[in-house]
């Protein structure tokens, strides 16, 4: 019998409203990676949470023993004593601060009493080779890529003496090699003797990784079964409690040939005069949905946030909605000419946290719920709840906090605030991230009701599968132009990855 | 975890969130009740006689005017520390108006509310177009206009101001009409309430038990007759409090119910996320420092009405009243939370700390020392007991 790294044992959390926690109980063997698998809302979070000391002891119910020994952790600070490091869902860096800083924040090396920089470089460098990055420890943080940040949120919590490293959906905003980067190094980690647990919704990564899965569904403990008993559609089916047949419910139709959107010799200069958007043009037709692949930095998302308004900076071009000429200087004209923007940043751009659900989803369309000027609240709900209602939000009720769903319901709530506007062209940036199974089948539902309806729906996206799965046609982008257009039939992984990082023009913008 | 609630699912739920939400309220009712008993304990009934009670709200109507507008500043994101010079300014420009140039009382009147409201459109203008920090900003106005008014006034306290003009701080609602508009502001509650409640059951949403809910009003009626009564056996229902009540219901109903109010929210609580909504942060942005002025010259006119003068350091320091009689009625200087009754029932605080104080007899250095640890108190408690 191997023994136990950690052991909690009948843990029931309770929050004013929902039973988030359900006599839960969850073992990890010393030195295995773990898998903890659910859907959304499941109480994944809220058990590492309670694990890490974010509530502490005495706020739910039931047991943690650690190596045997029962803890109580009263905050984080004694969970990280004990050897236990989280790396949450978001980020927790400082951005204006060097990596070194960060890495070393809070336990500095110090000579009486002043930090020795010379040591904290030559550490932080150490500790950099180490995990396989090669970035100057000079570098301010707020420099870095998203998935960079994130090994160095890793790499932080290995500088103190780390046990039990937990990691909370810590691939949802990495690129593919950011993503073999942290599978090699947590392999290597398993191999010091570091017990991990990992939480996913990529069941691929999970599957190549992990030594067992536990499974959370609705707050309660489904299964841990060790990893050669299971397959990704038998983890599906015991998070959703149901099998899914399909991944990408993809339905072949014929797409009008009238543009809803077209963008010409579309140029982007942001403020400090650097060209971030070069001499872009394609079009969109009316109910098609288009992809649009590239790697992290390829300028994606920085072309569509400029077309929506939302970037500072002068730009170029001509971009026609629905055949009119536009001329959108903030997002509400974008809004007025029947644009919507899902940006990939929920919590930073998409939500307002501390509002609650009703208020955050008829946000940008509260003129739908008004009565001569005055906020009709009956309809407001109204509203609010139908469109939640087809998205299948989970949530106690429509005046909780969307800063207490969990991560893929706040998803949820953006795309609602988004749909409830009736837009004609729907950008989705990374849609799906952070999203579970269950509900990505479900988002991409929603996606085919509204091409059905004739919108268009620009889906950018990371995760390759999704693109292939879902668009009618792909274009890849890289250093900030388009550099490939591929349709559904020709679009495969291995061409989207060769425009991406090959950087070959488009041959034909006319016959688009 | 169900999908959005039907209302029987949505009932096991009531207790513990009400309670929760409630729990401010009731910090704040709490603390009253004890100032009230304390103070009344320790002046030997005299605090709580009609006479004192009618001036205390009289006294904490200027303030109460700030602390409106001072919610929506605090919830938007920002802090306005100039509005007791502009009190100072717009209240000493209508006197010099009346008092130098003959104007008549309405004329004065609206000159105040008019400047107040402008220089509000000045410092909104930096804050929002020109992007520097409401602190500087208003730090700036807190000399700019403490010292325009010493230039306009020559440095003299200016006075007597006309006979209509005096009356709009000092005259009485009498008797009868009193009651009746206690009676019917009590009417409406009841009818609201109950209004209320059937939309919110229909809508499905959460629902206080009735005992709770109609509990609540029931104690608010009585508050309010209480007080009515009180203010009858002295002279009335002073002018100023009518004004602040009134004023109150306007902004209460715009926090609330308008597009403007909601976006004031979502500016406050999540400023790239309000931007990317398709909110002009901006023009928002602008109107609450214009209501704020506005606001600002209505105090103004109030504080000359009542001391039938002007004088160069009138509303010195009432900034920090106003910013503290939000923050203790619940408001979070971070932006995005905050309540208009929760900072009147502030102000009301501070007022009878005021009040209290200087009826014992109490030297005014402990004033301010008490007053600054009520306002850390206060905070301590909003927070402790969100964990
Ligand atoms: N602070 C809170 N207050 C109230 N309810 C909360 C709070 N935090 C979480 N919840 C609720 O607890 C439940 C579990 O949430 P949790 O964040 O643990 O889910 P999760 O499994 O991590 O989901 P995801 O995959 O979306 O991240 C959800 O229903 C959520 O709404
Ligand atoms: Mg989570």
């Amino acid at each position: 019998m191997d023994t136990f790294a950690l052991e909690m044992k009948g843990i029931t959390k309770q929050f004013p409203g929902v039973k988030a926690l359900d006599n839960v109980t969850f073992s990890v063997r010393k030195g295995e990676i773990h898998a903890l698998c659910g859907e959304n809302g499941a109480g994944k979070s809220t058990l590492m949470k309670i694990l890490s000391g974010v509530y502490p002891h005495g706020t739910y119910d039931g047991q943690i023993l650690i190596n045997g020994q029962e803890v109580r952790f009263k905050s984080i600070k004694e969970s990280q004593d004990a050897g236990v490091a989280i790396i949450y869902q978001e980020l927790a860096l400082v951005e204006e601060m060097s990596v070194a800083e960060n890495l070393f924040l809070s336990h500095e090396y110090m000579r009486a009493k002043i930090i020795n920089w010379n040591k904290v470089y030559s550490e932080a460098q150490k500790w950099l080779d180490q995990i396989g990055l090669d970035i100057d420890p000079q570098t301010k943080v707020g420099d870095l890529t998203v998935g960079k940040q994130q090994l160095i949120e890793i790499a932080k919590a290995l500088t103190k003496k780390t046990d039990i490293l937990i990691l909370d959906e810590p691939t949802a905003a990495l690129t593919e090699s950011d993503v073999e980067i942290l599978m090699k190094l947590l392999n290597d980690l398993r191999a010091k003797g570091v017990t991990c647990i990992y939480i996913s919704h990529k069941l691929g990564e999970v599957m190549a990784l992990a030594d067992s899965v536990t499974i959370l569904r609705d707050g309660q403990t489904i299964s841990t079964d060790p990893i050669r008993e299971l397959s990704e559609d038998k983890i599906v089916t015991k998070m959703v409690g149901r099998e899914l047949k399909e991944l990408f419910p993809y339905e072949a139709r014929p797409i009008s040939n009238e543009n809803i959107l077209e963008v010409k010799n579309y140029s982007a200069i942001d403020e400090s005069g650097k060209t971030i958007i070069d001499n872009v043009s394609f079009s969109l037709k009316k109910g098609e949905i288009l992809g649009i692949a590239g790697l992290m930095g390829a300028g994606r998302s920085e072309l569509f946030i400029s077309l929506f308004g939302g970037l500072k900076g002068k730009k170029s071009g001509t971009v026609l909605i629905d055949d009119k000429a536009t001329d959108i200087k903030r997002p509400v004209d974008a809004i007025k000419a029947g644009l919507a923007y899902v940006s990939e940043d929920r919590k930073r751009y998409g939500l307002v946290l501390g509002m609650d659900i009703a208020k955050n989803t008829t946000l940008t369309a509260l003129n739908k719920v008004m009565k001569l000027k005055v906020i009709d609240q009956a309809l407001e709900v109204k509203r609010a709840t139908e469109i939640n209602n087809r998205m299948k939000l989970k949530a106690p009720n429509l005046e909780t906090k969307v800063g207490q769903l969990s991560g893929g319901n706040q998803q949820k709530v953006v795309l609602s605030k988004w749909i409830l506007n009736d837009p004609k062209v729907l950008i989705l940036d990374e849609p799906t991230r952070g999203i579970d199974v269950g509900a990505k089948y479900e988002i991409y539902k929603i996606i085919n009701e509204l091409v059905q309806q004739g919108v268009g729906i620009v889906m950018i996206s990371s995760e390759l599968p999704e693109v292939l799965g879902m668009s009618d046609r792909v274009l890849v982008m890289g250093g900030g132009t388009i550099t490939g257009e591929l349709s559904r039939k020709e679009a495969t992984q291995e061409k989207i990855m060769t425009f991406a990082t090959g950087g070959k023009k488009r041959e034909s913008v006319a016959n688009s | 975890m169900n999908q959005l609630p039907t209302v029987e699912n949505s009932a096991k739920v009531n207790r513990g969130l009400s309670f929760k939400v409630d729990l401010q309220a009731y910090t704040l009712i709490i603390a009253l009740v004890l100032i009230a008993i304390i103070f009344g304990f320790f002046t030997g009934g005299e605090f709580l006689s009609s006479r004192n009670i009618s001036n205390l709200f009289t006294q904490m109507s200027v303030i109460a005017v700030l602390a409106i507008g001072m919610t929506l500043i605090i919830v938007a994101g920002h802090i306005d520390l100039s509005v007791g010079s502009l009190v100072g300014l717009t209240g000493g420009v209508a006197a010099i108006l009346q008092v130098w140039y003959d104007w008549n009382t309405l004329m004065a009147v609206l000159a105040a509310v008019v400047i107040g409201a402008v220089f509000g459109l000045w410092q909104g203008w930096w804050v929002a177009y020109r992007a520097v920090p409401a602190f500087i900003v208003t730090l700036g106005g807190m000399l700019i206009f403490r010292g325009i008014l010493i230039g306009l006034s020559k440095g003299q306290t200016v006075a007597p101001m006309n006979a209509s003009f005096k009356e709009i701080g000092n005259s009485y609602f009498p008797y009868i009409p009193g009651y009746i508009l206690a009676v019917i502001s009590i009417v409406l509650l009841f009818v609201w309430t109950a209004h209320n409640r059937k939309k919110r059951q229909s809508m499905g949403l959460l629902l206080p038990t009735a005992k709770m809910d109609y509990g609540k009003i029931s104690a608010y009626s009585f508050f309010i007759l209480l007080i009515t009564y009180m203010l009858n056996r002295y002279l009335g229902i002073p002018l100023p409090i009518l004004i602040v009540v009134v004023l109150a219901g306007i902004f209460i109903f715009i926090s609330n119910k308008t597009a403007f109010g909601r976006y004031v929210y979502a500016i406050g609580g999540n400023q790239e996320a309000a931007a990317l909504s398709g909110i002009n942060i901006k023009k928002n942005t602008l109107w609450v420092f214009i209501t704020m002025g506005a606001l600002a010259g209505v105090s103004g006119v109030l504080l000359t009405s009542r001391l039938n003068a002007a004088t160069v350091s009138a509303g010195n320091m009432y900034e920090l009243d106003a910013i503290a009689a939000c923050v203790i009625g619940g408001t979070s200087l971070i932006g995005g939370k905050g309540k208009i009754v929760g900072a009147l029932i502030g102000a009301l605080i501070m007022a009878s700390i005021d009040n209290g104080m200087s009826m014992m007899n109490i030297e005014t250095f402990w004033q301010y020392i008490v007053k600054g640890l009520i306002l850390i108190f206060a905070v301590w408690i909003d927070i402790s007991s969100k964990k």
